[in-house]
């Protein structure tokens, strides 16, 4: 043959191939009853939020994805997989920043083929993210992020947020101060420089103000985040004497804030809240004081439950990992299992759901976590509430243990429907 | 009153911290030209070695004193090893090229050693706490210290007497100011070019782990931690003028004293206080305030 009558029998065989292949693809597919259910995960992985935040929830995604394949999981979710769906997972990293977040979003979307998106520790991946699953038509499932802003200044309708907003740890803070410590009239706080920080001091302060209008802000720092060095802020804390030290601090800067201001006898003279303090108990068992008030951002861990699928799960992530799962740890199975229920009120028994029926069934949803059951009640449906805990520190022979534990139904801490939650602390909190 | 005490015992003791740190990174563009993106990978580095060594230390149930001295040797330890290990292994390639090419260079060595300690270390943090509230506290009016704050302070001290002693008073430090002010002439007269880079980069390096593992005791050891240090130690350089080493010591001193003073009284300013200080030395002194006088070669 000629030179060009090859290329012209190549050009041939690449054809029928391609015309084959697109048959291929256009054929009804029985095979897609079969095929994984398949949800990319984000999650730290590497970075300060990888040890505190990103690993136990990815440990969570393993422990509890494993156990729905193998139909593990004890009753409602004893169904295997999604309503008899595998469940394959993707990891992604969530170091970067939003930016880079963005990009591994759409990557997961339009190059891996993803079914659904659950992810987001950062709230300001969150903010970032969600108008790109809007863009994209995916179905996205935020775990963790705490900023009350997604829901409450934008509509969506791809994006869910399976866990509590911020608002809800610092209104149950302010709470739990006022009624084990009523005497409290100097207030201080310490709160990292970004969203998180800022919004857990503003709704902090905005509700200690409408709970004790005679209460006095010594002082609100705020340094950077990752700043790492807090003598300055210690004393500066110190000299005002509060009742309360205030902090939303999480990860390497509250072990760090922890470590410089015990010995310096800060915890001797106030009485620190940590609203995020629960994933450092087990490593800084030795050094939170007795009288520390800490919060794990809703009923989890510690202060999960005693229910069926919470004795399950920890004891399913205790054997694997040899340590206690923490809150984002309830918050990744809490939204695994919320994209269960969905998956599974959409199929109620007959073919694989699209994704239209999963959202309709995921909007409103009630449905049954290790941290009790959780509710879509805000944001339209798409924003989940569940109860509040706080409890105060007791070290038994160098273990943690919680007194005084009081729970507050969402209802007391979170805003209704419609509502912002600075407008809601100002006129409804003080019933 | 009782204010200012606070500010300037919280500001000395936050330079001394960076100090120590800076002094490293100036030393090393002092002589060789190289502004070392990794020298916040080498304080990390210090910091885990520090958290290993003692950790490992307590742990046997060895005096808890003596966890002092294994802060002291993870520092010693990590200068040895690591400075020799990237002159010799990698920057002497690299010698006459322009210093923007050194800069890049240092930089992928910084991302190399950042994955490089999470491949050893992981994600999880590490904690060697004990040291710092082993030595007691001692009263200021309302706030309390512990006393291991002062030794940074000495530690700084120390660092900066000895380098002051060591490039003026010894025939070694004269030999380094030849070789500063000009490399060629210094190898042309016989002087070992060589040897004076590598003892230098060992000494810089030997300072960021130093400066890691006196802060271990204070922080969870995490990936990351060098990232934020090494901002400050340009902010604290530039300052004081690169290369500089009073400079340095003067910068680190400005820098902790205003952001001490900022936290106090407003802390609203605190995040970018730092570097309004840089941005205003820099409007007057465009080379910071103590700029060794270039020497011109004709």
């Amino acid at each position: 043959m000629r030179p060009w009558s090859r290329s012209l029998a190549a050009t041939a065989v690449l054809s029928t191939l391609l015309l084959a292949g697109a048959a291929v693809a256009q054929a009804p597919a029985p095979a897609a009853e079969v095929k994984p259910f398949k949800i990319g995960v984000v999650t730290f992985l590497s970075g300060g939020a990888a040890g505190p935040f990103g690993v136990p929830a990815r440990n969570a995604a393993e422990v509890v994805v494993e156990a729905l394949n193998g139909g593990k999981l004890p009753a409602p979710h004893a169904a295997k997989g999604l309503g008899g769906r595998a469940i394959e997972v993707v990891f992604i990293d969530e170091a970067g920043g939003p930016t880079t977040q963005v990009a591994e979003y759409r990557n997961l979307v339009q190059r891996q083929n993803v079914d659904a998106v659950i992810g987001y520790i950062s709230s300001g991946d969150c903010l970032a993210v969600a108008p790109v699953a809007e863009e994209l038509k995916k179905l996205t499932l935020l775990f963790d992020c705490g900023t009350p802003r997604i829901f409450e200044e934008g509509t969506y309708r791809y994006v869910f947020r399976t866990a509590p907003h911020a608002t809800l740890d610092n209104v149950a803070a302010a709470l739990y101060v006022t009624e084990t410590m009523p005497k409290t009239r100097k207030v201080a706080g310490i709160n990292q420089n970004y969203a998180w920080g800022q919004d857990s001091w503003t709704d902090f302060e905005a509700s200690m103000k409408v709970l004790r209008p005679d209460v006095q802000i010594t002082t609100s720092q705020m340094p950077k985040l990752g700043a790492g060095q807090y003598g300055a802020e210690i004393s500066a804390l110190m000299s005002g004497s509060p009742d309360i030290v205030h902090s939303s601090f999480w990860g390497g800067d509250l072990d760090a804030f922890v470590l410089q201001a015990a010995p310096r006898g800060l915890f001797k003279k106030s009485v620190a809240v940590f609203t995020a303090g629960e994933t450092a108990m087990y490593k800084l068992a030795g050094q939170i004081p007795d009288g520390t008030i800490i919060g794990a951002r809703g009923a989890n861990g510690v202060y999960a439950p005693d229910n069926a699928l919470n004795g399950w799960f920890r004891t399913a992530y205790t054997d694997r990992y040899s340590l206690p799962p923490v809150y984002p740890s309830y918050r990744m199975a809490q939204a695994i299992l919320g994209l269960k229920a969905a998956y599974e009120k959409a199929q109620a028994g007959g073919a694989a759901p699209d994704q239209d029926k999963i959202i309709a069934a995921l909007e409103g949803l009630t449905f049954e976590s290790p941290s009790g059951t959780v509710k879509m009640a805000l944001g339209k449906g798409h924003q989940a509430v569940s109860e509040a805990v706080y409890g105060t520190v007791k070290n038994v022979k160098g273990k943690i243990t919680f007194v005084n534990v009081k729970r507050y139904p969402a209802e007391k801490v979170l805003p209704p429907e419609g509502v912002k939650s600075a407008d809601w602390i100002k006129s409804s909190l003080k019933k | 009153m009782g204010d200012l005490l606070a500010v300037t015992v919280d500001g000395v003791l936050y330079a001394s911290w960076l100090f120590i740190i800076a002094a490293g990174l100036t030393l090393i563009y002092g002589v060789m030209r190289i502004l070392n993106m990794a020298h916040g990978s080498l304080y990390a580095l210090g910091a885990y070695a520090a958290a290993s060594l003692a950790g490992a230390w307590l742990r046997g149930g060895h005096a808890p004193m003596g966890s002092y001295a294994m802060l002291a040797a993870a520092a010693i330890l990590v200068g040895l090893v690591m400075g020799p290990l990237i002159e010799r292994g990698l920057l002497r390639f690299c010698y006459g090229k322009d210093e923007v090419v050194l800069v890049l260079v240092t930089y992928a060595l910084f991302l190399m050693l950042e994955d490089a300690v999470k491949l050893v270390w992981g994600v999880e943090a590490y904690f060697v706490a004990e040291p710092y509230g082993l030595l007691g506290s001692v009263e200021l009016g309302p706030l309390s210290y512990p006393v291991y704050s002062g030794i940074l302070v000495l530690a700084a001290v120390g660092v900066g007497v000895a380098l002051l002693y060591a490039v003026t008073r010894t025939k070694h430090g004269k030999l380094l100011l030849a070789v500063i002010h000009d490399r060629e002439m210094s190898a042309a007269m016989g002087i070992d070019v060589n040897r004076i880079y590598l003892v230098t980069f060992t000494a810089g390096t030997m300072l960021a782990a130093i400066g890691g593992a006196l802060t271990a005791p204070t922080v969870s050891v995490l990936p990351g931690m060098g990232v934020e240090v090494i901002v400050l130690a340009f902010a604290v350089v530039v300052i004081g003028g690169l290369g500089s080493m009073p400079g340095a010591a003067l910068g680190a001193l400005i820098v902790g004293l205003v952001r001490s003073a900022a936290v106090h009284w407003l802390p609203q300013v605190e995040l970018f206080s730092i570097y309004l200080v840089m941005a205003l030395v820099l409007v007057f002194r465009p080379r910071g305030l103590f700029v060794a006088a270039e020497a011109r070669k004709i």
